[in-house]
């Protein structure tokens, strides 16, 4: 087979159909809420169409403003956890022999495959007061009586790492896993306990990895939506939170739309701000 | 014409030239090996008789039509890749079948010549063997046959060997070749070993910078080297350049001296050509650098006025020297080569 | 502490953490009254029970299967040609489509729901269930795209070279060759596709939320209005289809190197 570039419109054909659904069903609904985002509210219908800027500025605010400092507060601290978990949890899963791996690997899908409604449940049953773990602590003698752990921030923070602790893992494994062992076993060699090796060999030859990765688990728990409603308290509400409120219950599609876009352009940017990262990872290999 | 020819044959890609307006024909039933380092541009060229490269000039005629524009897929050539490329799939009797089940060869004719074919090899039994289960030598049995099962009009072969380990390697060049002159097969085998091209050709293509530099006859080749490209990368020679040590050749061998300078080239003779004598009785008077004894043949480096030459014998013709015995050489006129530049 | 104790105890913390919630929701998921206590009182499966029996959980089931099943499927249409296509021809711009097919997967799921939510209103189709099936496959085609992607940079060309020395022409070849050389990462797309499918929320709920239950949603709207063992016991039905799912395509193909892992070679 000569791998070369289409000629006739019979060597088109195969890209035709994936081409047409990903425009209509990616970029037009895309253009379309980023239109929206400059209509105005219809109370009656979803909007009508108009060129205002007043959807972004009302965005502006300081109640806004909160919840968006908020959001990305929560996600830096989910990002920060989960990397500091995933990394050496990750290492230490590359050293294992092939069936452990494979078998965590199973488990760790299994998990984020996971609704988030489910995990939301999962969580609110495990801190609360009639069937938590607080149970076992009394049950220990440790604690007087069971208490309700949630609704408040701990329980949020505690189900957004549950959530993004596998996808962490996957992103990190396969550079985890290419790692040249004879690195570690060079440091070895050369006196450095496994600890040591690990911090001054591993650590900084992955540095780059984890700068990707923790902007990565940012822009993934940016998303969640469910856990902050399920585990929080109204202040605890994110961004993707306020925007589907606006969409569905307020009807304000207009309003909705124009933070979505502004949650697009954050994240953009960050995903570029990862491609930058990961294209000087390359050069200097 | 009968045969295969290549008529000013070239390859770019971007700005390289891969193969370099190479000609050649080649008569039905000869077995050529194309020789040459890594990047010489025979792989290319011989992808391009697959056509699985489209040449950007020149043409490639067969029995004198011209097959250049004919898709890989209708040329009904037979071809073992460097990987082998047996599919993964399919078990041993399904590769070997998988050519007749795209003629739309019958079952009952597929399994009778799936077996005549495993016979060819010796792999009788074999049929319903997944490909993974088999040694590297076998492996290469199966792709020799698959690409045999339509007895096709042309047998290419890329670097068919090379995985293999030294001694099944040389038992292979035997086998392919003995198989090669019992089924008569225009063959064409790509290498970089020149040991294996000895071995198997009728007539050697050895190519460098993507042109042919020599073609002929192996043992020609051998003894009569086109220039000093062949030379040095067929077997292992000796190359003076007139220059350095023009004042010495001159004096003993006058008329090939001028022959090689006015060449403008250089003087090549095989080490086992050379003679080494007591100090005294030669050429040249020289000192042993040197020795580099491998038990079967013994290597002895001599240093004459600042160039090394480099004589083979065997144990049995002389006793060894040792590094720093002087020693004359001399170096018997009939095999002296003169090389252009 | 060796390496080795090291190794076992963050194991034993991570798998606990990982592992922690889904104990306790199975633990509920037996209780024999309908109250949320653990450790259980009783043991009973009938709560696994009235996911089938259940009119509502039973719809719901089957809602969540059927949508699962068609976008998955309609996933894996979409990006078997393109990564063929991508595959077979040198055509750089083509890219953009590769871009466009995993864009929907890294953006943060809102937007995407938000997306569909604008355009399905601005076509008035807003509501229909097959809505959510497209919906569905443009948002998880990333998976398929990614294995069948993977699957083919792991075909040696001079597999395909060598059938069309062999006289087989480019259909042929595709039919003979890359198709069953590709078949066990269709399967995994789409597998990654249902079962991600299968557990999606926000998408279904801004697509079809008010016209049609999927388990999710409908794990969702019950939690609103209190608490019912059914929910652990979907929810633990869910985690074993997943866990099924992936280990079937364990015990069938290579995960690690599907995760991005070279080939597998250490053993």
């Amino acid at each position: 087979m000569r791998r070369e570039p289409p000629r006739t419109l019979a060597d088109y054909a195969p890209i035709a159909f994936p081409a047409l659904m990903l425009v209509i069903f990616f970029v037009v609904p895309f253009s379309t809420m980023i239109a929206v985002s400059f209509f105005q509210r219809d109370p009656a219908g979803f909007y009508s169409p108009a060129f205002t800027f007043a959807n972004y500025e009302r965005f502006l605010s300081a109640f806004f403003g909160g919840v968006l400092g908020f959001s990305i507060m929560l996600a830096v601290m989910v990002a920060i956890v989960c990397v500091l978990v995933a990394f050496p949890f990750t290492w230490l899963l590359t050293q294992a022999s092939r069936r452990v791996q494979i078998v965590w690997l199973v488990a760790i899908l299994s998990v984020l495959s996971l609704s988030e409604v489910i995990i939301g449940f999962a969580w609110s049953t495990l801190f609360s007061r009639t069937a938590g773990i607080t149970n076992l602590l009394v049950m220990a003698g440790l604690m007087a009586e069971p208490q309700a752990l949630m609704p408040g921030f701990g329980a949020v923070l505690t189900a957004m790492v549950y959530q993004a602790l596998p996808y962490t893992v996957l992103v990190l494994y396969p550079a985890i896993v290419r790692l040249d062992p004879t690195l570690l076993e060079a440091a070895r060699t050369l006196g450095a306990s496994p600890m040591r090796a690990f911090l001054n060999v591993v650590v900084p030859a992955l540095r780059n990895t984890i700068m990707a990765t923790l902007i990565m688990v940012f822009v993934f728990a940016l998303g969640s939506y469910l856990l902050p409603q399920i585990l929080g308290r109204p202040q605890h509400w994110t961004l993707s939170v306020l925007i589907t409120d606006q969409a569905i219950y307020q009807s304000n599609m207009p309003f909705a739309a124009a933070m979505a876009v502004f949650l697009v352009l954050m994240s953009l940017a960050l995903v570029g701000l990862t491609l930058m990262v990961g294209s000087q990872r390359e050069e200097r290999t | 014409m009968s045969g295969l020819a290549l008529q000013d044959v070239s390859k770019r890609f971007g700005d390289f030239t891969a193969v370099d307006n190479v000609s050649l024909s080649i008569p039905h039933g000869t077995f050529v090996c194309m020789l040459g380092p890594s990047g010489c541009g025979k792989t290319t060229l011989l992808r391009m008789i697959a056509g699985l490269e489209e040449p950007s000039t020149g043409t490639i005629l067969l029995d004198g039509t011209d097959i250049t524009p004919i898709p890989t897929h209708k040329r009904d050539f037979g071809m073992v890749f460097q990987s082998l490329a047996l599919f993964p799939h399919l078990n041993v009797g399904d590769n070997i079948a998988y050519p007749l089940r795209i003629r739309g060869v019958g079952k009952a004719e597929q399994k009778k010549r799936v077996a005549e074919l495993l016979d060819m090899i010796s792999l009788q039994g074999y049929a319903e063997r997944p490909v993974a289960k088999l040694s590297g030598g076998q492996r290469q049995r199966v792709a020799i046959a698959r690409a045999l099962a339509l007895s096709p009009k042309l047998f290419l072969l890329d670097e068919p060997l090379s995985a293999l380990d030294a001694k099944l390697r040389e038992a292979m060049q035997v086998e392919l070749r003995q198989l090669q002159q019992k089924l008569g097969i225009t063959t064409i085998v790509v290498t970089h070993d020149q040991r294996e091209a000895m071995t198997m050709a009728d007539l050697v293509v050895v190519m460098g910078e993507g042109r042919i530099r020599q073609a002929a006859p192996p043992v020609e080749i051998y003894r009569k080297p086109a220039d000093a490209f062949v030379a040095d990368f067929i077997g292992s020679t000796n190359l003076l350049s007139v220059g350095a040590d023009g004042a010495l050749l001159g004096r003993a061998m006058p008329s090939l001296a001028m022959a090689t300078r006015s060449a403008g080239g250089k003087l090549s003779i095989r080490p086992e050509d050379v003679q080494l004598v007591a100090a005294g009785s030669g050429m040249f008077a020289g000192t042993v650098s040197f020795v580099r004894d491998l038990g079967g043949t013994i290597e002895t480096f001599v240093d004459v006025g600042g160039t090394t030459v480099v004589a083979i014998s065997t144990p049995r013709e002389r006793t060894p020297f040792k590094a720093g015995d002087p020693v004359d050489v001399t170096l018997p006129l009939e095999s002296c080569v003169v090389l252009k530049g | 502490m060796s390496a080795a104790t090291l190794r076992r105890i963050v194991f034993l913390l991570v798998a606990l953490f990982l592992a922690g919630p889904l104990i306790v929701v199975a633990g509920v998921s037996v209780n024999e009254k309908q109250s949320l206590i653990f450790p259980p009182e009783g043991f009973s499966l009938a709560w696994y029970g009235q996911i089938f029996t259940d009119p509502g959980w039973r719809s719901a089931l089957v809602n969540s299967l059927t949508l699962a099943a068609a976008s998955a499927a309609l996933a894996v249409m979409i990006a078997m040609p393109l990564a063929w296509f991508l595959w077979r021809r040198i055509a750089p711009w083509a890219r953009i489509f590769q871009l466009l097919g995993v864009a929907p997967f890294i953006l943060p799921p809102v937007i995407t729901a938000l997306g569909f939510l604008t355009f399905w209103a601005t076509v008035g189709a807003y509501g229909q269930p097959w809505t959510a099936a497209i919906s569905h496959a443009i948002f998880f085609v990333t998976l398929p795209l990614v294995t069948l992607s993977l699957g083919f940079s792991s075909i040696d060309r001079s597999l395909v070279e060598a059938a069309s020395t062999m006289g087989a022409d480019d259909r042929t070849v595709l039919r003979t060759v890359v198709l069953p050389l590709i078949l066990p990462y269709v399967i995994s797309g789409y597998a990654f596709a249902f079962v991600l499918s299968l557990n999606e929320y926000i998408v279904a709920y801004m697509t079809v939320g008010f016209t049609m239950e999927t388990l999710p949603i409908k794990i969702f709207n019950a939690l609103r209005y209190g608490y019912t063992p059914t929910m652990a016991a979907v929810s633990i039905f869910f985690v074993a289809v997943a866990a099924i799912v992936f280990g079937l395509i364990a015990r069938f193909g290579d995960l690690p190197r599907l995760l991005g892992a070279l080939s597998g070679d250490r053993d």
